[in-house]
């Protein structure tokens, strides 16, 4: 019992010991601390956006509308002949006929076109049938039922409205597979970074460590200093990657709230949530851990005390 | 406390440090270990502190053959021996305090009997007043106490010193002397390393005088010539 109550005061003192020696060097610390900061936001920041570009795509994913436009000269009754017969294909949920005159009149109404539609003799828009297929519609059916309308002498051209959310889709893909190679090389440089500074550490208090050692230091007793070095590394460069992370996001809130109007305000942009913080803290330890870890290992084994 | 069985040692392929050598040391006695620089004496104690390992022969250090010790026991090793250096080794940028203190911080010791004991020694050897002060702020003869201090706190078997007294006058070393000799009195092995015959011979004690690593003579005079 009593050993135990001694092995964790000593790591306590070790712990606050090392925290000391950082408050010591506030310049080289406060420095050191920034580069793994940055480091470990960028990637959580990268990741905040492709998660919210995911979270936007998603809800466009169920929507596989597309519209059928009527070759010229096809009357009204034929394409309502053509809306009764989508109407009744297993795969349709419901239909909406926009007629020529209808399609002119909106864009009449329109601020931008309005003048150049007045200015025309003839109308030479088609007439539209937009389908919207029923929820669960197996996509190879949907995409025979659009070939064969592509072949229907009725109809000009079938056009898939949702072509873009499946590039989106791609794209957002790559984004986030981009995202973890800039995230596992960012934090390979904080190792190396935190491994640098411990280095120079374990070099700057070198006859402490010969005089320590001569005295029967265990290479444990040695060690932990430095490794709780890396252990407040990691902490602090975390805490700082979370305030980077907060001001960029409050930075870009005012656009984001325009961006969510513009899209009708469906949609709730995603912030740092506890996942987020955890994981930034646990990846700035863990980095921070390896990189003392990794001086130690090469750097203390080589210092032995000569007399 | 002390044996050393044949012991030879070779420093790579270059010439042997020791040659041979035997000799034994019983539990608080205080032995001289003289001859001329390079005579072996530093390689003898660092056999002693496990900072070398013996080639050949046996080094036995309270009955246990500590030449063949694995690696991860050598710190225990070192912690049951107290040891004293001719550039005392004592480290610039903490307190006298601090520095007597690190032994037991090592070998783990609660803070309150730390505090204690680390006075006691400071007073042992003189210098109570200067627990605040860097060894920078000492004459070589305090910073020379303050090793010793730090040597005996953590209450060593066994005690080496290396020249405890190269950097000291005359006076200065006798009293150095006079510490160890109290220390013999309450038991602790002592070993000094020393070329100062002169000082010796007002000192007294038995020797072991090694002469290009072999041991030349022992001798078993064990009180002051005067």
């Amino acid at each position: 019992m009593n050993a135990i109550v001694n092995y964790c005061i000593r790591h306590a003192q070790n712990c606050i010991g090392a925290l000391g020696n950082l408050v010591r060097q506030p310049m080289a610390s406060t420095l050191t601390i920034a580069v793994i900061g940055i480091a470990l936001a960028m990637p959580s920041g990268l990741n905040i956006i492709v998660s919210n570009g995911r979270a936007l795509a998603g809800g466009f994913e169920d929507i596989r509308d597309f519209s059928v436009y009527t070759k010229p000269g096809a009357t009204l009754a034929q394409a309502e002949n053509l809306r009764g017969r989508l109407d009744d294909d297993d795969l349709v949920a419901n239909t909406r006929l926009i007629s020529a005159e209808q399609a002119l009149e909106e864009l009449r109404t329109d601020n931008e076109f309005g003048d150049v539609v007045i200015a025309l003799a003839d109308n030479p828009l088609p007439h539209t049938v937009v389908v919207r297929p029923i929820p669960k519609a197996d996509p190879e059916k949907l995409q025979i039922l659009t070939e064969r309308l592509a072949q229907d002498p009725l109809v000009d051209i079938v056009r898939l409205d949702t072509e873009w959310v499946r590039r989106l889709n791609a794209f957002l893909e790559l984004a986030r597979r981009a995202v973890w190679i800039v995230a596992t090389m960012l934090v390979g440089a904080v190792i190396i970074i935190v491994g640098n500074t411990i280095r120079l550490d374990i070099q700057n208090r070198r006859a402490e460590i010969e005089v320590s050692k001569l005295l029967g230091a265990s290479d444990g007793f040695v060690r932990r200093p430095f490794l709780y070095t890396g252990f407040w590394y990691g902490i602090f460069g975390g805490c700082f990657a979370l305030l980077l992370l907060a001001g960029s996001l409050w930075a870009l809130s005012g656009p984001v709230e325009r961006l969510v109007r513009l899209y009708g305000g469906g949609f709730t942009p995603l912030g740092m949530d506890g996942a987020t913080i955890a994981l930034v803290f646990a990846v700035g330890l863990a980095a921070g851990l390896a990189g003392a870890w990794s001086a130690v290992a090469r750097h203390l084994a080589a210092i032995q005390p000569k007399v | 406390m002390i044996r050393f069985e044949n012991v030879t040692k070779r420093y790579g392929k270059g010439r042997e440090a020791l040659r041979d050598v035997s000799f034994e040391i019983d539990t608080g006695e205080l032995i001289f270990l003289t001859g001329h620089s390079g005579a072996g004496k530093s390689t003898l104690l660092k056999l002693i502190a496990l900072i070398e390992r013996p080639t050949r022969g046996q080094v036995l250090v309270g009955g246990r053959n500590i030449g063949r010790l694995a690696a991860r026991h050598i710190p225990a090793h070192r912690r049951q021996i107290g040891m004293v250096f001719q550039d005392h080794k004592l480290l610039e940028d903490r307190s006298v305090f601090e520095n007597i203190a690190l032994p037991m911080i090592i070998a783990g010791y609660r803070q309150r009997e730390m505090r204690g004991r680390v006075r006691a020694a400071l007073d042992y050897v003189g210098l109570l007043d200067r627990e605040k002060q860097t060894p920078a702020m000492l004459s070589t003869g305090e910073q020379q106490r303050v090793g010793i201090a730090r040597a005996i706190v953590a209450r060593p078997k066994v005690l080496i010193a290396d020249e405890p007294t190269g950097n000291l006058d005359p006076d200065l070393s006798l009293d150095v002397m006079n510490l160890f000799r109290r220390f013999s009195e309450v038991g602790v092995t002592m070993l000094i390393a020393t070329h100062d015959l002169g000082l010796l011979d007002r000192v007294g004690g038995r020797r072991i005088v090694l002469d290009d690593g072999a041991v030349a003579a022992t001798d078993g005079q064990t009180q002051p010539a005067t």
